[in-house]
């Protein structure tokens, strides 16, 4: 065979390529596991407990039993050790309170929405049918539900969410730069400053978000193989197997995971669920092929919430406005248990707030509660937006108190692009960033002079519509790695990511990735890498993923690692692969390897014309006939990759809100971001990734809120309670970026799945906020809610807490048959 | 979100869906597009032995010029009566609302006659239906009997259609060379409204010569702004004319407190809106 492909005319990374899995996606083609149907499958309904806290005193299955169709009813009782447990991976502190979470407990349900019973039957409709008929005795227990009062139940005799535990705190944990020795004394910088400076004091509600990706999650389960095949719409495969392999005894070689398309992740979908160690459990126990999908209702009511934290924040600075330290004190609510990142999620925040600036002193310490509320765990951006909302939240109270404009307090502050690389004050070496370009971009994008020059007339005209301008600078620490870094912090897995690249005898390449892509295009980006760097058509490449079978080794997708950490894998991997195939390329064109260039996919002798193709080379290690003595028939190669350190994209961000002062409503007039996230492999998808973010942040400032009502019910379980906005409530940003290559990973990329969540909230808030300032206003809560916005202006204060229940907007006393 | 099982029969005619009512009674619930029963049977708060569909009585689906009066279909659709060139002439403020109606696809599914059946305080239809005085017409095993739209809104999910009588059609009257507006206030686009103020006016010059304004989501039914009808009759289609008259919209009403806002900021938002409304309606907007 000769090459019989054209070197890659043009580099692959940079261009817009449309994603190669939207065809399938888009067009229905895919299979999600919902769609997977297998021989002889039973289907599972879970009976879920409407009580907070609540002893189980009695479970009726007998009726469901002889309801028709119906195969078992189990419940957690019945199934006992054989459920395995669900793991905390980050005890944050050694001395961590973690209560054991059985996925189906038999004695106590400890939040609305728990499962204590399964139904198993022939057909999904016939396992809900008889799930209504198991009838399970309750005897309530007092519910830990609210945040501030739940940590202090411990002294003062309130109710606990675990009574046996004796306390609601989880955890503290704490971090002192002068005991650390990354800056000095906090106590002793806001002293100074309430002497001769400025103290800004404030306290901030985080609210609880639920991550309401598109997919319900959904498993399948079949133990008829050797090994046991389960599919799972995760992010996790791999940490799930490892966990059901830990927690259940069967072998970790017994069982395969495989994580199909999954749609939307969010973070809500890196948990090791309790559905899905009860399919496993039925399914092991039957010996029959099972599938459970949750309903949307399930969904917003059992799979994690995010944020939902308290942050009591106090910021010292000078007369003149250098901050000289800032303390965080938070009270994070974990919900009933400690998830699988679940108490880490602050911590993550904790190297945060320092954010873009140098501050001298620091302290951060966090309370982890628990509470009879669903669990709580990573939601895009997982502590690094709370982080960054305060901060930013702070940076624009300062300017205000000085009288001065937001963007000159920070400049004041932040890291200059010459200090890098710069360790902060609390401990992060950040690599690169240029905070000056990526602001003067977002600036002459925004057209922000104008904008000012139109909110300082519409505020002398009395204007009934304000004009408000919000600002939000934000770094981040993204790519989920350094396995060092996350053991110093107890937290129970590494970092690092595999890759393999497998060199196939008719030219074509597979890479397999152990990453586990779930709507951010990894399928295309990722052969974009692998082209360049082998020089093959971006066609003839196949991603392989999310199946242990295939991709036995890797840490799955989140926190922004897949291509920071991934990608660099894979770029090893190839390396490797042209390292195997030069002294075969050199034997085959009898020439010395020294004398051997690679380039744009062949091997050339210097000098002449002679040359072969890595895929010629590929074709002749699989005949093997003519190779080296001695060299192994394979040039296939994987690579382990591990970063010394996570990575930092940043951005400015601003924000243009229009006020209606009659009503309190906020409309979104322009915003503009300048993000710096090293090289972009694919435009597009980078975009689209901002864009999503951005949604998703400003869902944050304007929208969505999980609200409990005073017994323990999720008030907002439908969508129509619960805000996600669509298009028609967005309008179109404006984007760019600014280019400081990471430093620690060869292609110069920084992670930016979250940039955009992390951003936008407090440049929107801050807008809102910047709209009201004549009116005295200085916060509203978040979501900023027409009413809170309305009553801010009209009565000062925040706006106050969402309290009522939801309005009902279908029958639900009417008429038959009940 | 499976609905319990049930058993289904499409009639192909008025009789034959008052047959199978009668049979059934209590057991049995109708469906016209399923927007409100649907989401009801299929998070289990409901579950009927039988559901009566009405989608194949062709009597019951378009828009008549009756002459004084537009005859609206209870089973056309929220799509079909929006486009319909009769009723932007003849009722705009129909027109004005629908535009506002949920989105798309529930407007292409979703019916007339259905949504003001079902009676859901903060549904968009009631408010216009009340404030254009339209005529309710039910049909039951006694024949047909005309309800005013005064006496159709009961209560909450309410109306003065008995359990034997079905929703055949709703005569509104022509109001040609009235403006209109809808003023709808939500958080985001597809929500239904915390208030909505549904305005109609006639104007003689620059002067209000009559108005009908009514609103949804001030009390458990629609309600009609009466004060503020009478006040604003005879003012000029001015600011100034208007928001003396607009501050007395909420007198009397009753509104909800909800997640989306107290009773408080409610009566706050109809007096704003009304205001909006009625100069939109006067072409002052
Ligand atoms: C996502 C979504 C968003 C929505 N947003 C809005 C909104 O913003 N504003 C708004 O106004 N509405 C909204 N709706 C409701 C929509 O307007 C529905 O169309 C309406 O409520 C019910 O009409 P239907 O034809 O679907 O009736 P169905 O759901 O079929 O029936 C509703 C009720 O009326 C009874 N019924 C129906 N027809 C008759 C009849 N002819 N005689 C007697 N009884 C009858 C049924 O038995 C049932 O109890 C929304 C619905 C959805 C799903």
């Amino acid at each position: 065979m000769t090459a019989t492909q054209e070197p890659t005319a043009r580099a692959e990374i940079g261009r817009d390529r449309r994603r190669k899995e939207d065809q399938r996606l888009i067009t229905g083609r895919t299979r999600w596991t919902d769609n997977i149907t297998l021989p002889g499958m039973l289907h599972l309904a879970m009976v879920r407990s409407p009580f907070p806290h609540a002893r189980i005193t009695g479970i009726e299955t007998e009726a469901a039993k002889q309801s028709p169709n119906v195969v078992a009813v189990l419940t957690g009782a019945d199934l006992g050790e054989a459920q395995g447990a669900c793991i905390n991976a980050w005890p944050v502190v050694p001395d961590q309170v973690t209560p054991a979470h059985v996925p189906m407990p038999s004695d106590r349900v400890a939040f609305a929405g728990e499962t204590v019973a399964v139904v198993v039957a022939r057909s999904a409709a016939e396992a809900r049918d008889a799930a209504e008929l198991v009838e399970v005795d309750y005897e309530e227990l007092p519910a830990a539900l609210e945040l501030k009062e739940s940590a202090e139940a411990h002294a003062n005799g309130g109710a606990l969410a675990h009574p046996d535990l004796g306390t609601n705190v989880s955890a503290v944990w704490r971090f002192d730069s002068a005991e650390a020795g990354t800056g000095g004394d906090v106590e002793a910088a806001i002293a100074e400053a309430r002497e001769n400076g400025i103290v800004i004091e404030r306290e901030y509600r985080q609210q609880r978000l639920i991550p309401a990706f598109m997919e319900p999650r959904s498993t399948v389960v079949d133990p008829t193989g050797e090994q046991i095949t389960v599919w799972s719409a995760t992010q996790v495969p791999h940490i799930l197997r490892f966990a059901m392999a830990a927690t259940t005894g069967v072998p970790e070689s017994k069982i395969r995971v495989i994580a199909p398309d999954v749609g939307g992740g969010f973070g809500g979908k890196l948990q090791q669920t309790p559905e899905e160690m009860i399919t496993f459990a039925v399914a092991r126990r039957l010996g029959k092929p099972v599938k459970y999908t949750e309903t949307r209702s399930e969904s917003l009511l059992a799979a994690h919430h995010g944020r939902d934290q308290w942050q009591r924040l106090t910021l010292a600075a000078t007369k003149d406005g250098h901050v000289t330290g800032l303390k965080v004190d938070l009270l994070a609510d974990l919900g009933a248990y400690v998830a699988i990142v679940g108490g880490g999620v602050p911590v993550l925040g904790a190297f945060m707030f320092n954010a873009i600036y140098k501050f001298p002193a620091y302290q951060f310490q966090t309370t982890n509660v628990l509470t009879n509320k669903t669990w709580t765990d990573a939601y895009r951006g997982a502590g690094r937006p709370e982080a960054t909302f305060a901060i930013e939240r702070l940076m624009d109270e300062l300017a205000a108190e000085l009288g001065k404009d937001p963007l000159e307090v920070r400049e004041m502050n932040w890291i200059k692009h010459e200090e890098f690389p710069f360790t902060t004050v609390a401990g992060l070496e950040y690599d690169s960033g240029n905070y000056e370009a990526a602001t003067a971009r977002a600036k002459e994008m925004f057209g922000y002079d104008a904008l000012r020059a139109e909110q300082a007339e519409r505020r002398s005209r009395g204007d009934k519509v304000q004009l408000g301008i919000g600002v939000s600078t934000f770094t981040e620490m993204c790519g989920l790695a350094p396995s060092r870094v996350l053991g110093s912090l107890n937290y129970g897995a590494g970092g690092w990511e595999h890759a393999e690249v497998r060199m196939l005898a008719t030219g074509k390449v597979e890479v397999v990735t152990g990453a586990s892509a779930h709507g951010q295009g990894h399928e295309t980006a990722f052969s974009q890498i692998v082209a360049d760097r082998l020089g093959v058509p971006f066609e003839d490449i196949e991603v392989l993923h999310g199946d242990t079978q295939i991709s036995h080794k890797g840490l799955d997708t989140y926190g922004s690692r897949s291509l920071v950490v991934g990608g660099e894998a894979l770029v090893r991997a190839a390396d490797k692969v042209i390292e195997k195939a030069r002294p075969i390329a050199a034997h085959l064109l009898e020439a010395s390897v020294d004398d051997l260039e690679f380039s744009a996919g062949r091997f050339a002798v210097k000098g002449t014309d002679q040359g072969m193709a890595i895929t010629e080379i590929a074709t002749a290690v699989f005949a093997a006939h003519n190779l080296p003595d001695g060299l192994e028939p394979s040039i296939d190669s994987e690579a382990t990759f591990d970063p010394v350190n996570f990575n930092y994209p940043h951005g400015t961000h601003l924000c243009a809100v229009e006020v209606d002062t009659e009503t309190g409503q906020v409309r979104l007039r322009s915003y503009a971001c300048c993000d710096d996230i090293g090289n972009v492999i694919n435009p597009l998808i980078v975009a689209g990734q901002v864009h999503g973010g951005l949604v998703q942040g400003i869902a944050q400032a304007l929208w969505e809120e999980a609200v409990y009502d005073d017994n323990g019910t999720l008030v907002t379980g439908s969508f129509v309670d619960y805000l996600l906005p669509t298009a028609a409530d967005t309008i179109s940003f404006d984007l760019d970026h600014t280019t400081s290559p990471a430093t620690t990973n060869s292609l110069g990329t920084k992670g930016v799945g979250e940039a955009g969540t992390i951003a936008s909230t407090p440049a929107v808030v801050n807008a809102v906020v910047d709209a009201l300032r004549p009116y005295g206003v200085h916060d509203v809560a978040m979501p900023c809610t027409p009413e809170r916005v309305w009553r801010a202006i009209n009565s000062g204060g925040s706006g106050g807490e969402t309290t009522e229940a939801a309005a009902p907007h279908f029958d639900e006393s009417e008429g038959a048959a009940q | 979100m499976i609905p319990a099982a049930f058993e289904y029969v499409a009639p192909a005619s008025v009789e034959e869906a008052l047959a199978a009512l009668a049979e059934h009674g209590d057991d049995a619930k109708i469906i016209a597009g399923g927007q409100s029963l649907l989401p009801v049977l299929r998070m289990r708060l409901n579950a009927p032995e039988w559901v009566i569909d009405l989608g194949r009585i062709a009597s019951l689906r378009g828009v008549r010029d009756g002459g004084d009066h537009l005859a609206i279909g209870a089973m056309t659709t929220h799509h079909d009566v929006g486009q319909d060139p009769m009723v932007h002439e003849h009722a705009l403020l129909i027109s004005k609302a629908i535009t506002h109606l949920a989105d798309a696809q529930v407007r292409h599914r979703g019916t007339f006659g259905g949504a003001l059946a079902h009676a859901d305080p903060a549904g968009d239809l009631g408010a216009p239906a009340l404030a254009l005085d339209a005529t309710f017409v039910v049909q039951g095993p006694g024949g047909t009997r005309e309800i005013p739209a005064a006496d159709f809104f009961v209560d909450l999910f309410e109306t003065a259609i008995s359990d034997d009588e079905i929703l055949t059609e709703v005569r509104v009257p022509k109001y040609d060379g009235w403006g209109a507006a809808y003023e709808k206030f939500v958080r985001i686009a597809h929500q239904w409204p915390i208030v909505a103020v549904a305005a109609t006016v006639r104007l003689e010059g620059d002067t209000i010569a009559e108005a009908r304004i009514g609103l949804t989501n001030m009390g458990s039914t629609p309600v009609r702004a009466r004060a503020t009808e009478q006040m604003l009759a005879g003012q000029p289609a001015t600011e100034e004319g208007v928001a003396a008259a607009a501050a007395l919209a909420a007198d009397g009403t009753t509104p909800p407190s909800d997640l989306n806002g107290d009773a408080d900021y409610r009566r706050h938002l109809a007096t704003v809106l009304t205001r909006r409304a009625v100069l939109a309606a006067a072409g002052r907007g």
